[in-house]
């Protein structure tokens, strides 16, 4: 399962894929090897990614129910052992005086072909970049980083949370290999770094603004105005998802995709 | 190509003199959304309004035929409707919205509704995209110098703005005043300049003046909802039309704006691309 994107990925790598094939195979799958065997992990974030995934099930039955098995997750699998797995969702940032979060992230990536970055504070951190410790009960608990500086992810989902839509999207893209549809997740695989600037450093400041306004239809929080055809950012309230820049249509536009979904 | 992808190409123009009034030229984008509200095909429109009557455009939403035409007419500043999607679907709580935007917007809307990462629950929302023809927009204070330094006028006594026939019109209270397209160049904002789409390609129908007659507008029908609600506005009679082949200067002057935009964008970002200042990632 998801060869054709591991493949597309990791290159050279292709024997690992042959040697993880037979994997799927194993008799203690109670389920068709064939459907992808998806887990869940929560680290430090507010579990909102996880209810985007669980709770809307009239677009995801479908895709939860139908084409793939969710192997592994807090409330969602009665199973406490670490299966193999196809694809791994990774939902929060990673605490680095938490050695149990750690353990389990690098278990997750010996133990899954795809790991995805899922939801904004995997990506980059979102709010929890603000964290600074001195809570209870774990006061020395103060630096939570974005997932892909401790271990290699495959593809990054922003949102804070994640819209139920654009799991189930992403969920069918990788059981038919859709590389055209992932490939902007791949890529965005590697940013840790996330805010309403990134529109002022990397869309406005370089000449590519038109006012469209996509930026403040996606953020999440309102921190997002637009003020004389330019999106103003209210530092206070931006929670650094990321959002706005991801949605942006002169950061990256997928032409193609469109065009296929419209037939225009 | 030059044009998209488009199942038919009229002119044509609203036959309700109430929209005639107020409309910059055939009133089609009005005389579509006062259609699809009668029609239950949307509940209300995000438009570009004029709230201050100042010129400078914000987005509203309209919910029914008075407010459509209140917002009637073109303004050449920046509205984000984009952004006032979301009123409509959270303070309205419409289910069905429609919308009039320009071709950047247009991909807005567009990679929104094809990677939807954070806008959840709006993509499907939106059952009618018109879009309008546009070959760049101003900030306010570039309206303001044309205006008040260009022609001497205040914004305030502007009746009616009107891009045609190479020039940038004003109607203010002691008449029309004009000046030639060339000097209003180099006072468009700067992302206009990297756009490749003057006809609105990805919307359900396109309108613009360019290639009707005055008082009528010219018309793309691109999706089958586009074609359906176009059709069915002709078939009640709200909209007449022409076939574009018997109209001056018809299509061969909208392909050859179209073509012009493509050529001076690829140019711009070929330029860009040298300097190293980053362009749009196309996927």
């Amino acid at each position: 399962m998801f060869s054709r994107i591991k493949k597309a990925l990791s290159g050279p790598n292709e024997p690992e894929k042959e040697e993880k094939k037979p994997v799927e195979e194993k008799p203690q799958e109670t389920s068709s090897p064939t459907k992808p065997r998806v887990g869940y992990i929560h680290l430090s974030g507010c579990s909102g990614d996880g209810m985007s995934l669980t709770e809307n099930y009239d677009i995801l039955d479908v895709v939860l129910m139908d084409m793939v098995d969710i192997v592994y997750g807090q409330t969602l699998v009665d199973r406490w052992d670490m299966p193999e797995m196809d694809l791994c969702l990774i939902e929060g940032s990673v605490c680095l005086q938490d050695e149990h979060s750690i353990k389990e992230l690098m278990e997750a990536r010996e133990k899954s072909q795809l790991v995805c970055a899922f939801g904004s504070c995997a990506v980059n951190g979102c709010f929890t970049t603000y964290a600074r410790g001195g809570q209870q009960a774990q006061p020395q608990q103060e630096s939570f980083v974005p997932i892909s500086q401790l271990i290699k992810v495959d593809l990054a989902l922003p949102g804070c949370p994640v819209s139920p839509e654009m799991i189930a999207n992403t969920v069918i893209a990788l059981t038919e290999g859709n590389m055209t549809y992932l490939q902007p997740a791949i890529d965005l695989a590697n940013c840790t770094t996330a805010c309403g600037c990134d529109l002022l450093n990397n869309v406005i400041r370089n000449a590519r603004c038109t006012g469209c306004g996509t930026c403040a239809l996606a953020c999440q929080t309102r921190a997002l105005n637009m003020i004389e055809g330019r999106p103003h950012l209210n530092n206070a309230r931006c929670i650094k998802c990321g959002c706005c820049s991801t949605s942006c249509p002169r950061m990256w536009l997928p032409v193609n995709q469109i065009k296929e979904n419209t037939g225009l | 190509m030059v044009l998209g992808t488009y199942k038919e190409a009229l002119s044509a123009r609203a036959t309700d003199s109430k929209i005639q009034k107020v409309a910059q030229d055939g009133g089609i984008a009005s005389a579509l959304l006062i259609h699809a509200l009668e029609e239950g095909i949307i509940e209300g429109a995000v438009v570009a309004g004029d709230p201050n009557d100042d010129w400078a455009p914000y987005p509203q939403v309209a919910t029914n035929a008075d407010e459509v035409l209140q917002a009637a007419g073109t303004k050449y500043s920046m509205s984000p409707n984009v952004f006032g999607i979301k009123e409509a679907a959270r303070q309205f709580g419409l289910e069905k919205i429609g919308t009039v935007v320009v071709p950047c917007q247009m991909q807005g809307i567009r990679k929104a509704q094809a990677y939807p990462f954070s806008i959840r629950f709006i993509g499907d929302k939106i059952k009618l995209l018109i879009g309008i023809f546009c070959m760049e927009n101003f900030p306010m204070a570039s309206l303001d110098t044309f205006s008040e330094a260009m022609m001497d006028s205040s914004l305030n006594d502007v009746k009616k703005m009107d891009i045609g026939k190479g020039k940038f019109r004003i109607n203010t209270t002691d008449g029309t005043k004009d000046i030639p397209l060339k000097k209003t160049h180099g006072y468009e904002q700067s992302g206009c300049n990297i756009c490749n789409d003057y006809v609105a390609e990805w919307s359900d129908v396109s309108t613009g003046s360019v290639g009707s007659p005055d008082g009528w507008s010219t018309v793309l029908t691109r999706t089958d909802n586009g074609v359906d609600l176009f059709t069915s506005a002709v078939d009640v009679g709200l909209i007449e039309t022409k076939p574009i082949e018997e109209v001056k200067p018809g299509l061969p002057l909208l392909e050859k704006l179209a073509k012009g935009k493509k050529d001076k964008s690829k140019k711009e970002i070929e330029r860009r691309t040298k300097m190293g200042i980053p362009t749009p990632v196309l996927y």
